[in-house]
């Protein structure tokens, strides 16, 4: 499936796959029609992290070229992330060279002279380090976004700016990628459905990086992934499915965090913050998370074998298959799926 | 809205208004976000916070840049979020001296209206969703006389305001009902570096104490609530609900108060007549405060007395 090189000016025009695992059915719509697909007493969930500009460019002491990719704020001010070599998004991930060799105690300069420390290696590759910023604070969030640029891949067409990067409600940057499922949402649709009856609800999810070309951390991924749920959000998804209503997922990230917070749980929902590493494949079954809204998935992806915990396998290729020749195009600024029984 | 605990973000916040308000919600236990372009200014308005035990941080932007937008309320969030309350408080005179319409270069306009129109727009675009998706939020946007009469030389800046004051409206008409609320504020004329360097002849005891003025807000922002989604509220006439222990000094006159002592300064006549309390057109005489204008530039301000429409309380 061809990537979608750029967002769309209008992302109601988005094209959407609806796959209906009960009917066995796939049905072509677009982002808009999802205040017809969608019910009075159903629950939409969105991910409101904002996204992080999570690539600093810069150099080792030596001088030697270096990304530092963030892929999750660690405690105690350590941030998890992945050192990729010389280059920038414009070569393929696979096709960038390895970086140079760091060990503990390493320094490294990045734009605007913000300085970090190599804290620790990670035992599952030596390109994914803890590392430790000079600064804090309000210094070090202007710091990040001044000189940290969006993670983006080779397939688009140009650097993407902020406002590319961000939902129409994202909230505190826990991001490094986008969580891209929730792109096409605009006020435009998100007010008529709340005015359809449907609710809206929110949480807040760290969504990691999604390829790092190093096929030990790829393997891992995603990594553990911070998440924040609201006392409100667990009342409105309590009282939805009370109700008989359909709680959606707008992302494989709230899945993760609503269903990991209730695997760490017994099974029951809790107000606030956690980590959750859960995997979710062919097999799991939602306690909670009744459908999903996310972008275009093939087989092979993480996202895929997450699918497959809503619809059977079979369904999901067949629609993928379909979903190619129509020409669907794919990636984080692609088009949508929205896997739900009607 | 409880004030305490929650994440707040003042533009303008580096002296002024902005910097009261700032000190002012810290006290009442706010985390708070002060927002200017000027990064030493903020600095030492932060220290000062700290110092009194609030919590409070300085992020320097520029409200009118797209790219700084997007950087500055991310890193708002990070430090203090999620954001329940954003005051619209930076604002530009414009080009000095304040020329007539017909003198105003267009460059001049866009520009004013950049910074006191899209630029609060573009803060509302990145913050005003993440407070209706949570269903609790109130956005301010600080206001002006002149927006509301035509004041000779205040085209640009009092058009600009009376754009953001109607956005502002009619954004409260599209999410009204979503838990977020937006009220507009006429702050009164207030005695800051701002207003001296606007009219350094100003009679400086008619002018209000804008650390008074924040207290009135931040009073207002607590009774949010208790007002129609949208409405307007003059500060120097909202009254702070339980009094506090502070004798309400240099509250400032009401204009009609200051029209009688001060009458015209300046005298130029624009052009417009007044006859007894009927209103044909304004001439403004009285000394005029530029709260939170980050971008230093200043005029005196031909001003002539105006009288004060009886409707004029809570729109």
């Amino acid at each position: 499936m061809k990537p979608a090189t750029w967002p769309r000016e209008a992302p109601l025009d988005n094209r959407l796959l609806v796959i209906d695992p009960r009917a066995a059915s796939i049905d072509d719509a677009h982002v808009r029609d999802l205040v017809r697909l969608l019910r009075a007493g159903d629950l939409l969930v969105v991910n409101d992290a904002a996204t992080l500009p999570a690539s600093l460019h810069g150099r080792t002491a030596a001088g030697v070229p270096v990304e530092v990719r963030l892929a999750a704020r660690a405690d105690g001010g350590r941030w998890t992330a992945v050192l990729f070599g010389e280059g920038d998004w414009r070569t393929r991930t696979e096709d960038r060279p390895p970086p140079p060799e760091v060990a503990p105690g390493a320094r490294l300069v990045l734009g605007g002279g913000l300085g970090a420390t190599v804290e620790a290696l990670h035992p599952l590759s030596p390109r994914l380090v803890d590392v430790r910023f000079d600064c804090d604070g309000a210094a070090l969030w202007t710091a990040l976004h001044r000189h940290g640029r969006p993670v983006q891949y080779a397939y688009v067409r140009a650097p993407l700016e902020p406002w590319h990067v961000q939902t129409a409600f994202a909230s505190r940057p826990w991001a490094v990628e986008m969580p891209s499922a929730g792109r096409p949402l605009t006020w435009e649709l998100l007010l008529s459905l709340r005015r359809a009856g449907v609710g809206l609800a929110s949480v807040t999810h760290a969504a990691g990086l999604s390829s790092t070309g190093d096929p030990r951390i790829d393997a891992a991924l995603p990594l553990p992934e911070r998440f924040d749920i609201p006392a409100r959000t667990v009342e409105a998804i309590v009282a939805t499915k009370r109700r008989g209503g359909r709680v959606v997922a707008t992302g494989t990230t709230v899945v993760r965090a609503v269903e990991g917070c209730a695997a760490q749980h017994g099974g029951d929902l809790r107000p606030g913050e956690g980590v959750t590493d859960l995997r979710i494949a062919e097999g799991f079954t939602p306690r909670w998370i009744d459908g999903l809204l996310t972008g275009m998935h093939v087989p092979g992806e993480s996202h895929f074998d997450l699918l497959r915990a809503f619809a059977p396998a079979a369904l999901l290729c067949a629609a993928n298959d379909h979903a190619e020749r129509a020409g669907y195009l794919a990636h984080e600024l692609g088009d949508s799926t929205l896997v739900l029984a009607a | 809205m409880e004030i305490r605990g929650i994440g707040c973000i003042v533009t303008g916040g580096s002296r002024g208004l902005g910097a009261a308000l700032g000190r002012r919600l810290a006290e009442r236990g706010a985390r708070v976000v002060l927002v200017a372009r000027s990064e030493r200014e903020l600095r030492e308005v932060v220290e000062g916070i700290r110092a009194a035990g609030g919590e409070a941080h300085g992020v320097a932007a520029d409200v009118a840049d797209e790219q700084a937008v997007y950087a500055a309320v991310s890193a708002a969030a990070a430090l203090a979020g999620p954001i329940d309350l954003l005051v619209h408080n930076a604002s530009t005179l414009g080009a000095v001296p304040l020329p007539l319409v017909l003198d105003t270069a267009c460059e001049d306009l866009e520009r004013v209206l950049a910074v006191n129109v899209v630029g609060p727009h573009r803060w509302t675009k990145a913050i005003a969703g993440s407070m209706v998706l949570r269903g609790r939020g109130l956005i301010v946007h600080v206001s002006s006389d002149a927006a509301v009469e035509a004041y000779p030389r205040w085209g640009a800046y009092g058009a600009s305001k009376a754009a953001l004051e109607h956005l502002a409206r009619v954004l409260a008409a599209e999410i009204d009902g979503t838990g977020v609320r937006i009220l507009r504020v006429d702050p009164g004329e207030m005695d800051t570096a701002m207003h001296a360097d606007a009219v350094p002849d100003a009679d400086r005891s008619t002018l209000a104490d804008p650390d008074e003025v924040a207290r009135r807000l931040v009073d207002l922002v607590e009774r949010a609530e208790e007002l129609p989604n949208g409405a307007r509220v003059e500060a120097l006439r909202w009254k702070v609900r339980d009094g506090g222990d502070e004798p309400n000094e240099r509250v400032g006159d009401t204009r009609d108060e200051h029209r009688e002592r001060v009458g015209n300064v300046r005298g130029e006549p624009a052009g417009n007549v007044r006859m007894g309390n009927v209103r044909t057109g304004n001439v403004r005489g009285e000394a005029d405060e530029r709260e939170g204008n980050e971008r230093g530039e200043r005029e005196g301000s031909e001003r002539g007395g105006r009288v004060r429409r009886a409707d004029e309380v809570v729109s």
